[in-house]
């Protein structure tokens, strides 16, 4: 009996954390007890996008999507929408009309402004799955290059789309392409950058994750054009789903003669291995990627020589980002001026972002370039939650900088993100809204970047740690007036003198937020007031004596018994000197009598 | 494996797809509420089920839809061709699934003496 319902399972690891696996599991009891298991499949998928929401499931042919599936809902769903046709409606997002289930999840605004193409097959096939994913028009981007284009016609298409690194830094693609194939040397390597390392990124785990052999077709045809025969995917050991779903890929390639000698039977022989990286962010630089390959300790070298000439093992080296090459196939299919139709001018194309922060629908995104940052947050991701107001929005990670809520309309392209003083990056967006403390965040990334400083130049090393001795007396109220100006001063030299991009890149979320967000600083060192309340030294819990009802809710809370007071005698006091600032009484407190202070302790005279 | 070899596999492969897609021209729509079921509509969809996949229509989705008020013509199967009106068939049995199947969705023509509705 042929199949009627396809139940795409999310197993991307967000879902995978809110248990999937599980929801997969009644799932597949409930079809065997009603005896459907030839009507019904199941499917596990990459991730579909909105991680919040998970576990999410997919219906086919009606298009059907839940969120946030419990094992228990699994009878229902199968009784009900399965067997009798009616789709369980509190489970389904936003509970649209009837019109709109049958219609499917395009109908979801977060899906409906999107535009996937290096994701079109993540959410959508098993990345388990050869099968599905040449059913899906897979490797016949590789097949043609082999036997249709020639390397030449490859890379001058590439360079005609107007592809450009998706790591960040938007070099453009092709160019180094032709650069790594005008060397003459007989050994040469294709390499991908997995090496993820941002907080609040997940856009290459989720595209190995959901799609590997998107990347590995990408990296062949590469290959192909450039006259490599061997490659590597540097991926970090946190991401163990995508590494064992990446080599079971390469498997299947493998036994399907799609990769190792005589790709489809033709003379290009390729082989791919799989590195990973132990989780220094500095080994996404690109030399210190290629040491780390080599088996040296992930440190940077100066370039030139670049790795196009001297790279793995000193042998030119092509090396791009995991993005990158899942828009090489789709270059190749449909044409460089296809490509270049999508997206703005100058950057054309889509863009994959992980989504995070203070933003309703946090997920992954893939966006046509110039979408404006509104769009992303509002209409994407569905605005702030709890009614609260943006106050900036983070992208490049600790790289990049922070662009205020009046810049919401610029469209997301290279060069309009740069003059916010901000970058690309590789894709994370990371929202915030008015109960973040911008010093306070500035202070988050340096400390990260401090921390993965690899340690070879002193810029690096000891420049941000003085930058962040600095701003940590900032959100201490030790700030001292001259230090906004030493922190200029301190973030030139490291962004000048620095070796490489790591150091010349980590005062970007200082200098942004001095420049955007100037007054809070101010505030800090000469009030002494953090105005968004978050700087613990800076802070104090009070109780409203003519709110306060003395029900005695806040007292055992406390865990510094800074509390005191008799129940029914309002009322209650708060020793401020005692008071560590955790915030429970002011949570637990059912009139909202304790509220936050900041600033110059005011005195009735 | 040769270029042609994968685009055989591919040919067989896509049809592993075929539900994802969308892109359906005929879309059958079985009315399985609950007099619907007690009328014999899960036989009536098993039987659709069989014969689309015998005679390997990769362009028709079936599903399902609860019950719409019409019990004493249970079970109840929308036809819906893309471009055409929708036609209601009632009072269903497995051979007359298959005979819709035939001479609707392959032939083209409705079966008119089951037809109890036409649908703009």
């Amino acid at each position: 009996m042929r199949r009627r319902i396809d139940v795409l399972v999310c197993s991307g690891a967000a879902c995978v954390s809110a248990q999937s696996a599980a929801v997969r599991a009644a799932l597949e009891r409930e079809i065997d007890a009603r005896n459907l298991h030839d009507e019904i499949r199941l499917v596990e998928t990459g991730c579909m996008g909105p991680c919040e929401l998970g576990p999410v499931l997919l219906v086919y042919p009606d298009g059907a999507f839940y969120i946030r599936v419990a094992p228990e809902d699994a009878g229902e769903i199968v009784e009900e929408h399965f067997l009798k046709g009616r789709p369980v409606r509190r489970l389904l997002w936003e509970s649209p009309d009837a019109r709109r289930i049958a219609e499917g999840k395009k109908q979801v605004p977060f899906f409906e402004k999107q535009h996937k193409t290096v994701l079109s097959n993540c959410g959508e096939i098993d990345p388990e799955s050869i099968e599905e994913y040449i059913a899906a028009g897979g490797y016949e981007a590789l097949g043609r290059a082999l036997t249709e284009s020639g390397p030449q016609k490859l890379i001058e298409t590439i360079i005609a789309s107007g592809l450009r690194g998706r790591g960040g830094a938007g070099f453009p693609t092709g160019v180094k392409w032709r650069f790594v194939a005008q060397e003459s040397s007989p050994v040469k390597y294709v390499v991908c950058n997995a090496d993820e390392g941002d907080p609040g990124a997940f856009m290459d785990r989720s595209l190995l994750e959901g799609d590997p052999h998107t990347v590995i077709e990408g990296m062949q045809i590469a290959a192909y054009a450039v006259g490599a025969t061997h490659g590597y995917v540097y991926v970090r050991a946190e991401y163990p789903l995508a590494i064992k779903r990446l080599k079971h890929a390469l498997a299947q390639a493998r036994a399907s003669g799609l990769l190792g000698p005589n790709v489809l039977e033709t003379d290009f022989s390729f082989d791919i291995e799989v590195r990973i990286g132990a989780g220094a962010f500095v080994c996404g630089e690109e030399t210190a990627l290629i040491a780390s390959i080599e088996g040296e300790r992930g440190i940077p070298r100066t370039r030139p020589p670049y790795p196009s000439s001297s790279g793995v093992f000193g042998r030119p080296t092509l090396i791009n980002n995991a993005e990158t090459w899942g828009n090489i196939r789709h270059i190749v299919l449909n044409g460089a001026e296809w490509f270049s139709s999508i997206g703005t001018s100058k950057s054309p194309g889509t863009k994959v972002f992980a989504l995070s922060g203070k933003v309703s629908n946090t997920g992954l995104i893939e966006v046509p370039m110039g979408t404006t940052l509104r769009e992303l947050i509002y209409d994407i991701g569905g605005g702030i939650p709890d009614g609260k107001a943006l106050k900036a929005v983070q992208t490049g990670g600790p790289s990049g900088g922070c662009i205020p809520a009046e810049h919401l309309d610029t469209p997301i392209d290279y060069e309009s993100l740069q003059e916010l003083g901000a970058i690309m990056g590789s894709g994370g967006v990371i929202v915030m809204d008015e109960d973040n403390c911008m010093v306070n965040i500035a202070k988050y990334f340096l400390e990260f970047t401090c921390d993965e400083s690899c340690g070879k130049c002193v810029p690096c090393r000891a420049g941000t740690r003085q930058m962040l001795n600095i701003l940590d007396r900032i959100t201490k109220g030790e700030g001292r007036p001259s230090d906004i100006e030493r922190l200029h001063s301190l973030a030139e030299t490291v962004v000048e003198t620095s070796l490489c991009g790591l150091g010349r890149s980590a005062p970007n979320p200082v200098l942004s937020t001095l420049k955007h967000f100037g007054d809070e600083y101010r505030a800090h060192i000469e009030e002494h007031s953090c105005p968004a309340k978050v700087c613990t030294a800076l802070i104090r819990f009070v109780i409203d004596a003519e709110t306060c009802k003395a029900c005695d809710k806040c007292r055992p809370v406390c865990p510094v018994t800074a509390i005191s007071g008799t129940p029914g005698t309002p009322p209650y006091r708060l020793d401020a000197e005692f008071c560590v600032r955790c915030g429970r009484c002011a949570e637990i407190c059912p009139f909202g009598a304790i509220h936050i202070e900041t600033g110059p302790v005011k005195r009735d005279i | 494996m040769k270029l042609e070899e994968l685009r055989q596999i591919r040919e067989r492969a896509s049809k592993e797809l075929t539900l994802r897609k969308g892109d359906a021209r005929v879309r059958v729509v079985i009315g399985m509420g609950t007099s619907g079921i007690a009328a014999g509509a899960r036989d009536v969809m098993a039987a659709f089920l069989d014969e689309i996949s015998t005679r390997n229509l990769t362009d028709v989705v079936l599903t399902q839809t609860g019950g719409r008020g019409l019990a004493s013509s249970e079970p109840v199967v929308e036809v819906h061709v893309e471009g055409e009106h929708t036609v209601v068939y009632g009072r269903m049995t497995a051979d007359r699934a298959r005979q819709v199947v035939v001479e609707h969705l392959v032939n083209g023509n409705a079966v008119s003496d089951l037809v109890i509705e036409v649908r703009e």
